[in-house]
């Protein structure tokens, strides 16, 4: 059992839980993921490393409520317990000198780019950060990306907060004023990280992205996390989750992220029935203005 | 009865398993066979002619007194003759189950050449489940503790027996799973209408009331390595991490929607209960047309839970010979009853999606038996021109797996072979690091559930020598 010591809503659909984890804490490293168990008989969900905090053992994840497992994990307390949360799982991104060093997050992607930034700042990397959403009210971790970052960009794809369009605006933008980035590591929903790829891909800036494919165990054992790099299959939890983004096959991706849509919707109807949700028990994420 | 001569006793019909209707099991996930009544037991010991020189136990990995377990049956002294079986393998009850029987102890029983062998298995599963079901399991003697810590990693056979060994020798025993459930394949590979979840669980209780230790969820190799046990305090450790990592084929359209590794089939059904979906929250494929590639019992597992899981069609593609097939006969035998079709000497060659990324169609070719190759089976041959297609929505792949790479690839000094089992010495499955010890899959590549039990006595048996001569 796994004690969550703060839970709060960040805006529409995204949350920020702690845990209570010291040892995993201290073993983790940036680009690295857990797997939650909230139930008994629930799911294994894989969730990025949002933060770890190495002196009180809280780790951060920031998620969003897509399906049964997330929407009932956005119940639970703090002071309450959920199954499990396991890990470290995957491999530590990049996050060696390569000089200017660009982390992209996009939407619940913001998250797990923050650890990468500031480590790879401290590795003495000038860190270029790109974040945006679709609107104001998702985007988060704004202080902390600055703080984090020697140049933030923030970007939402109405307008309404920061520059508007997506990230790859901003990117293209950086690369036409010659800040063209040594190595980028991009995080966020499939379509997005393909179109890094693809604004990068002309400019061959070595560009990573960390691929987000359904996982059962994560230690290697199912092979359902199964990517195509370079026409390779690699499993996602083990020889992942960070991949060469011009190798990855993201279509084939997508649509492996699809095969259990009708079996997510019945799974969420059920438990919408069930339960009265009441996520709005939770408090309001303390505003972060920059 | 008893007084029959042994010539007579010889001649006594072997004793069938009272079972599940074909019919009936092959829409529910309960255990297929129900198990001997007393009587059917003492009846089919009878049987047993108390070989002088008894050719079962050398038939048996661990060499299990099997004679003497089923002189006490025949006294009706079950829970003694479960115990009996302990002094050497502490899973009847599972043992007796999974065991390829007709390879090892009754391949070997003098009847099974003019009759049939004595029902060595069946007794052994009796005996253990009436011991179990009638609370008669006994605490052992604990020896006096030591104050010697070990470190067992992974919770399948190997481990499992490992820690009871260790235990009761008076040291202290922490077990290290991966899984949220302790078991290993007993608990994620294997199905319920085989092995019920709850020996399993009762045998890991047991482990828990003798005083082990077991830490689910922590992963050696990320949480701990093995060196940290080391520094924690640990004066030894065993590796039992099994041989979990799937192989595919590598061949076109191996990453279609609706395509398994055995290992997440299974894992799916029986770890995470997907076949009470959406009660249990991890849905899996309910395929109408199943194929599932592969002749072992880890094939037989998967298609026969596709069938319960409301297949119209589920085949086994295999692409050898039926009598090549590595599965169990007793599970052969029960797939062929419950209406599996068998598709044999054939081999698949490519998978075809639908266009929206599910599989549809896959493309096989037949085969013919060439020359014996190195396992000392006959190599298959593709057939030119023999193509031809089968409508599938669902394929699950069981060709075997690789052992895991964490914990040799984080122990520095821990010596693996090319396929990356780890290398032990085979009278004390000591490996290349002082104090670390290994067995089962991860030792041998996927073996059997008594080998790797076997394997983790024997490294008890060692482990225990180390520590007390170690200060
Ligand atoms: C390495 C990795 C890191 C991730 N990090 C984050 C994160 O930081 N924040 C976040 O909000 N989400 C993250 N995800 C995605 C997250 O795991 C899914 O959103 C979650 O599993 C959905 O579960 P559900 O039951 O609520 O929804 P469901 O209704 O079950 O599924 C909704 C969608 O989520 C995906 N999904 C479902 N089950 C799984 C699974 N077992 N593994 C992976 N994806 C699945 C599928 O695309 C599915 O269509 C990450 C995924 C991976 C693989
Ligand atoms: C579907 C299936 C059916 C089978 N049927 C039969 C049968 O009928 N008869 C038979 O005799 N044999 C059968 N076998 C083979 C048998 O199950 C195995 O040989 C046996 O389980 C091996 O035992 P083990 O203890 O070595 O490893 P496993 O049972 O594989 O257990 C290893 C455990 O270690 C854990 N682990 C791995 N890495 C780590 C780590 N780094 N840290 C912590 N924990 C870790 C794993 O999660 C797992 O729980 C079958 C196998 C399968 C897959
Ligand atoms: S352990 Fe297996 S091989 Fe040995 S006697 Fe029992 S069933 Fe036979
Ligand atoms: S070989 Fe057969 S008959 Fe002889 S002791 Fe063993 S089980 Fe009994
Ligand atoms: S999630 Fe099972 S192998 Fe990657």
């Amino acid at each position: 059992m796994v004690k969550v010591l703060e839970h709060y809503h960040l805006g529409e659909n995204n949350y920020k839980i702690i845990f209570d984890v010291p040892k995993l804490v201290k073993k983790s490293e940036p680009g690295q993921f857990v797997v939650l168990r909230v139930s008994e008989n629930g799911e294994r969900i894989p969730m990025s490393i949002g933060d770890m905090d190495a002196k009180t053992g809280a780790l951060t994840v920031v998620y969003q409520i897509l399906g049964k497992t997330t929407a009932l994990l956005a119940t639970v307390k703090p002071g309450e317990h959920i199954m499990d949360c396991v890990g470290p799982m995957g491999n530590p991104s990049h996050v060696d000198k390569k000089g200017k060093y660009m982390v992209i997050g996009g939407g619940i992607g913001i998250a797990p780019i923050h650890p990468v930034a500031k480590k790879a700042r401290e590795n003495g990397n000038e860190v270029f950060g790109i974040i945006g959403s679709r609107t104001q009210n998702l985007l988060f971790f704004e202080e902390e990306m600055r703080r984090a970052c020697d140049h933030l960009y923030v970007c939402t794809d109405d307008g309404s907060y920061g520059e508007k369009g997506f990230v790859t605006t901003v990117l293209q933008r950086l690369i036409n004023e010659g800040q063209k980035p040594d190595f980028i590591l991009a995080i966020g929903p499939v379509p997005m990280m393909k179109a890094v790829c693809n604004t990068s891909r002309p400019y061959a800036i070595p560009t990573w992205v960390s691929v987000n494919p359904i996982m059962i165990d994560a230690t290697g054992m199912c092979g359902a996390c199964r990517v195509s790099v370079g026409g390779v299959t690699k499993f996602g939890c083990v020889d992942g989750p960070d991949f060469d983004g011009h190798l990855v096959d993201f279509d084939q991706l997508t649509s492996r992220l699809k095969m259990y849509f009708p079996q997510e919707r019945q799974s969420m109807e059920k438990f919408e029935r069930e339960h009265q949700p009441c996520y709005i028990g939770l408090k309001e994420s303390p505003k972060q203005t920059a | 009865m008893a007084d029959l001569t042994k010539a007579e006793r010889m001649k006594l019909p072997r004793q069938a398993m009272p079972e599940q209707d074909p019919m009936i099991r092959k829409s529910n996930f309960q255990e297929v066979p129900h198990g001997f009544t007393p009587e059917l037991a003492m009846a089919e010991a009878l049987r047993c002619i108390e070989c002088k020189i008894p050719h079962c136990i050398g038939g048996c990995p661990v060499e299990v007194d099997i004679p003497a377990f089923i002189n006490l049956v025949t006294q009706g002294k079950f829970a003694e003759a479960s115990r009996k079986i302990k002094e050497t393998n502490s899973l009847p009850a599972v043992c007796g189950r999974v065991c390829p029987q007709e390879e090892q102890c009754e391949g070997v029983c003098i009847l099974a050449k003019k009759f049939q062998p004595v029902a060595i298995g069946h007794l052994e599963r009796f005996v253990a489940d009436y011991e179990r079901e009638n609370n008669l399991v006994e605490l052992p003697q604990i020896a006096q503790p030591t104050g010697k810590r070990v470190a067992v990693v992974g919770s399948g056979p190997a481990g499992l027996t490992a820690a009871g060994d260790l235990i009761k020798l008076g040291h202290s025993v922490t077990i290290f799973e991966a899984l949220h459930k302790a078991g290993g394949v007993l608990v994620y590979g294997i199905p319920e209408f085989r092995l019920p979840k709850s020996i399993v669980q009762s045998e890991v209780d047991y482990l828990m009331r003798l005083g082990v230790e077991v830490k689910t969820s922590h992963i050696i190799g990320k949480l701990d390595t093995v060196d940290e046990l080391f520094a924690e305090g640990y004066d030894a450790i065993f590796i039992g991490t099994g041989a979990g990592l799937p192989n595919f084929m590598r061949i076109p359209g191996e990453n279609l929607n609706g395509i398994y590794s055995a290992n997440e089939y299974l894992t799916r059904s029986n770890l995470m209960k997907a076949y009470d979906f959406p009660n249990a929250d991890t849905p899996i494929a309910k395929g109408k047309n199943v194929v599932v590639l592969g002749g072992g019992n880890t094939a037989m597992d998967s298609v026969r839970t596709a069938l319960r899981l409301g297949a119209d069609n589920a085949y086994i593609v295999y692409r050898r010979s039926q009598v090549e097939m590595p599965a169990r006969a007793a599970e052969i035998h029960h797939a062929q009853q419950e209406g599996i079709q068998f598709l044999m000497l054939t081999s698949p060659v490519k998978f075809m999606g639908n266009g929206s990324g599910c599989v549809e169609k896959m493309e096989c070719i037949g085969m013919e038996l060439g020359e014996t190759d190195d396992s000392g089976r006959c190599r298959p041959v593709p057939i030119e021109g023999s193509n031809f297609e089968i409508e599938v929505d669902t394929v699950v792949i069981a060709i075997g797996n690789s052992s895991n790479p964490l914990i040799p690839r984080t122990t520095p000094g821990l010596n693996a072979n090319k396929w990356g089992n780890i290398i032990v010495d085979p009278e004390t499955n000591g490996t290349s690091r002082p104090g670390v010890y290994a067995g089962g899959d991860i030792v041998t590549g996927g073996a059997t559930v008594i080998l790797a039990a076997g394997a983790g006595k024997v490294a008890a048996r060692a482990i225990h020598n180390y520590i007390s001569n170690k200060n």
